[in-house]
């Protein structure tokens, strides 16, 4: 009984998309505004359940349907296979399909440079970023005595390869960050990678690593707990919620790591929403306009709030100019760190 | 007593008519989803999360907990009766729960699983209610060196359990090993085992394995051997169920030691499935009917299933207490935490105890519910296997092979499922055991990581697995557990009393 259904939906959706292209031929703006999904859509998150993207995603998910913002269910997929990459794949594999929306980080053009990949960028249309995880270095201070950023170059330039830092995966963000630190500081650490964000923060709260890296939410209950201290942040600007946390310290006396002496700043992880290749422009105008709806629901504020994250919608050009810096930088860090794939060098 | 008295604050929360009927509806809808291999309890809670969304956070987490106990208990049915175990901590189910069923005592063998598993959940909700302060705290006690103990004791368990040819059992720990490092390695963050092929850089996900090594494999075998199926003596099965009942307590010992090995496994980052294979074999070796293991005896059900529950009860403390999941499900459980606005951590005790007594008491609530659905359906069951092998065979062959699929939506998965299940067939044929290699393939993956993040942290030095008292602890108990058949032997040797503890001859476990 699926199986027709989705026929139907299929043979109803191409020709809607028809006669909305001719529409659209006609009177651009009239077919823009016009756009609907009127079957199903796929979330496809390039994460497993339960990390980052997916709570992500479901936050969406979940601010859209409760607000009512769409009429049709919204299903969400997890394709986490081969590190994200299998999400894109299947972009790949349904071009023009305006029925799927794919939900990523920066994972979606910084995957292509290390690993091989069965896609391109050419497979993705952007259609969104909505918010920036900021990254902060906490330590353990009870069991490092390291209370400062000063005090982690100090204890690091003693014992050079010695102090250890903890993060999620391998050649990912936090290991990415964890050599720039190194550069910018001129230290050796040791780099411990652990299968999520939340495990790393554990082993640091327990003491048997003296640092780690980490999106605010994932080491917040081990700060407030006194098992974790943030050292410094990886952004120009200091974080901005005032409200105390822990120790009588608030999220914005966080100092900058540039502050700190750590000329590292703006390492931040975009949360990022595509498209296949070559799917109607309207219905790339409906989901941009949906996310922006979606960002102004209390569900969406109440997660970057909790989440102490940066809010910046962007679309269109100006998020079109923002992938290519960043696929830039992040080319010349994983030329600097010799990651990248020999093929793309 | 101050836990006690907030337990009892959590049932004033969970024995509401809402609460209880939302526990009925979450058992039930999980023991569908158990029973269909493949679909699991991780992806069952998955599609129910955007339920909850409009639910408040206590009826949502007793909603998803209710379908994972469902989801525990319907993955041991299909693995007693068909071979096929529903969830990954069933394995061990299979091999006693599969023989008896053969044998015509298919609601003997379900009921036993049962009644050991509702004892096993409980057994794993009291220690929670009794050791919520005091675990968290333990299990940041957990480095890498001692999350590589954990593993190693697990191995040393089945290694020094183990009936048979040694090397043939070494031969399917190396083979399982090999199996469980095809993919992304966590470590160098590069490609293993992949030989270019795209779909295996996402790694060979367990339950496929299982499904192709025991259901598939399990149905060449019966086309091959013919059909032995004592069909079943159902006609009095509720007396049956009864009778199964009243025979549980004898087999204390093997509860209670069960049920510590869950607990212990559950609090420390072992987990479900670990916890069943240990207490299998640990049952074996130390049961005077040890020897019975694998031919359908009771306290092989009996010994995995109080442990896989044990230990699945447990596993939710360190989930709530320090925001690390201690399964696929606690992680998406704990994706729907944070959406419902809550946050796992130390604080949560003392910021929501509401919602974490209320938890803690729907877990006994939902536990016996549960119990008793489960038992419900055993006629049902039973009933099924009536139906002539021409009818369950193929029907068998359509559910393995869906359920290789609903994994995680790949037709290259199918063709997987189909290869182990020609290696499963091939194993029983050469009499090779599936059991270490099974433990092989889920622990390898964890224990190589523990291993190499422990060297790192070290400078390479092993030392750091002797070092404090908790891993040097664990570490020798694992050691002596795989002398033990080495000094069995010798001492047969010595007194000249035969090996009557080593005659676990056993020919497929």
């Amino acid at each position: 009984m699926q199986i027709t259904s989705l026929r139907k939906g299929v043979l109803t959706a191409s020709v809607l998309t028809a006669s909305a292209l001719a529409v659209g031929l006609t009177g651009a703006t009239a077919a823009l505004a016009e756009w609907k999904p009127n079957r199903p859509v796929e979330l496809v998150v390039s994460a497993g359940p339960g990390g980052g993207s997916d709570i992500f995603t479901r936050v969406v998910q979940a601010a859209l349907t409760k607000n009512k913002l769409v009429e049709t269910p919204l299903i969400v997929v997890n394709k986490p296979g081969g590190s994200g990459s299998e999400a894109f794949n299947y972009a790949e594999d349904n071009v023009g399909s305006p029925y799927k929306v794919y939900f990523g980080t920066q994972d979606a053009y910084v995957l292509p440079l290390g690993t091989k990949v069965n896609y391109s960028m050419k497979d993705l249309t952007p259609v969104a970023s909505m918010v920036f995880d900021v990254f902060i270095l906490w330590s353990n201070p009870k069991a490092s005595g390291i209370n400062t950023a000063q005090e982690f170059v100090a204890k690091a330039k003693e014992n050079p390869g010695k102090v250890r830092v903890a993060g999620a995966k391998a050649k990912d963000a936090d290991e990415t960050v964890v050599t720039l630190v190194e550069r910018a500081a001129g230290i050796d650490l040791a780099y411990i990678p652990y299968k999520s964000g939340s495990e790393a923060a554990i082993q640091v709260a327990g003491g048997h690593i003296e640092a780690n890296t980490n999106n605010p939410s994932e080491s917040l209950e081990q700060w407030k707990a006194g098992n974790q201290k943030p050292l410094c942040v990886f952004t120009s600007a200091r974080l901005t919620d005032k409200t105390v946390v822990a120790d009588g310290m608030s999220w914005a006396d966080i100092p900058t790591c540039v502050e700190a002496g750590i000329d590292v700043k703006d390492f931040v992880q975009p949360r990022t929403v595509w498209m296949a290749a070559d799917v109607p422009p309207e219905a790339v105008a409906y989901y941009t306009d949906l996310m922006k709806k979606a960002m102004d629901t209390p569900e969406f504020k109440d997660y970057t709030t909790r989440n102490v994250q940066i809010t910046k919608f962007m679309a269109g050009d100006e998020l079109k100019t923002f992938l290519a810096e960043q696929t830039k930088n992040y080319e010349k860090i994983y030329a600097d760190n010799n990651w990248l794939l020999p093929a793309s060098q | 007593m101050g836990n006690f008295g907030q337990l009892m604050d959590g049932f004033v929360v969970a024995l509401t008519v809402h609460h209880v009927m939302i526990m009925v509806i979450g058992v039930l809808l999980g023991l569908v989803v158990g029973v269909l291999p493949g679909l699991g309890a991780p992806n069952g809670v998955s599609l129910l999360l955007p339920l909850t969304f409009t639910m408040d956070p206590i009826a949502a987490i007793i909603l998803l907990t209710s379908m994972y106990w469902g989801a525990l208990f319907g993955g041991s049915t299909t693995s007693i009766l068909f071979n096929i175990p529903g969830e990954p901590s069933s394995v061990a189910t299979t091999f006693d729960g599969h023989p008896m069923a053969k044998q015509g005592e298919a609601v003997r063998a379900l009921t036993l699983a049962f009644g050991s598993a509702g004892f096993g959940a409980m057994v794993g909700v009291v220690v929670i209610t009794l050791l919520s302060g005091w675990v968290a705290n333990f299990a940041l006690q957990f480095g890498s060196p001692e999350y590589f103990a954990v593993y190693f004791m697990a191995f040393a368990s089945f290694i020094g359990m183990a009936g048979g040819s040694p090397f043939k059992t070494l031969v399917c720990i190396m083979l399982g090993l090999a199996v469980g490092t095809v993919g992304m390695d966590t470590i160098s963050g590069e490609g293993r085992l992949t030989f270019g092929i795209t779909q295996l850089t996402n790694g060979i996900s367990f339950l496929i394995v299982v499904i192709g090594l025991f259901g598939i494999g399990e149905l060449l075998l019966t086309i091959d051997e013919g059909y032995k199926f004592d069909g079943v003596k159902a006609k009095l099965s509720l007396r049956v169920i009864v009778r199964t009942l009243a025979e549980l307590p004898r087999y204390w010992v093997t509860l209670l030691r069960s049920a510590l090995i869950g607990c212990w496994m559950g609090i420390t980052p072992g987990g479900p499935t670990a916890a069943s294979f240990m207490s299998y074999a640990l049952g074996r070796r130390f049961s005077r009917r040890g020897k019975y293991f694998g031919k359908g005896e009771p306290e092989g059900i009996v010994a995995p299933e109080t442990a896989d529950h044990s230990a699945g009860s447990c596993a939710l403390l360190p989930m709530l207490a320090l925001g690390v999941p201690g399964s696929a499900t606690a992680a998406v459980m704990m994706g729907g935490l944070m959406i419902w606005g809550l946050s796992p951590g130390p604080m949560l005790f003392t910021t929501r105890p509401d919602f974490v007594w209320g938890l803690i008491a729907s877990m006994y609530l939902g536990n016996v519910i549960a119990v008793v659905l489960v038992l419900a359906t055993v006629p049902i069951f039973a009933w099924i296997l009536r139906a002539p092998f021409t009818v369950v065979g193929p029907l068998i062959a359509i559910v393995c092979l869906i359920g290789a699929y609903t994994v995680s939506n790949h037709m290259f998965d199918i063709w997987v499922a189909l290869a182990f299940g020609l290696v499963g067939y091939v194993f029983k044929k050469l009499d090779y055991p599936l059991a270490p290699f099974v433990l092989a393939v889920v622990l390898g993956d964890k224990a190589e990581d523990a291993f190499r993040q422990s060297m790192l942290s070290s400078g390479g030095s092993l030392s750091v697995f002797f070092e404090g008292s908790l891993v040097a602890t664990m570490m020798g108990i694992g050691i002596l557990l795989l002398s033990l058949p080495l000094l069995t032997t010798l001492f047969g040797a010595l007194f000249r009393r035969g090996d009557s503890t080593d005659a676990g001859q056993t020919s497929r476990p």
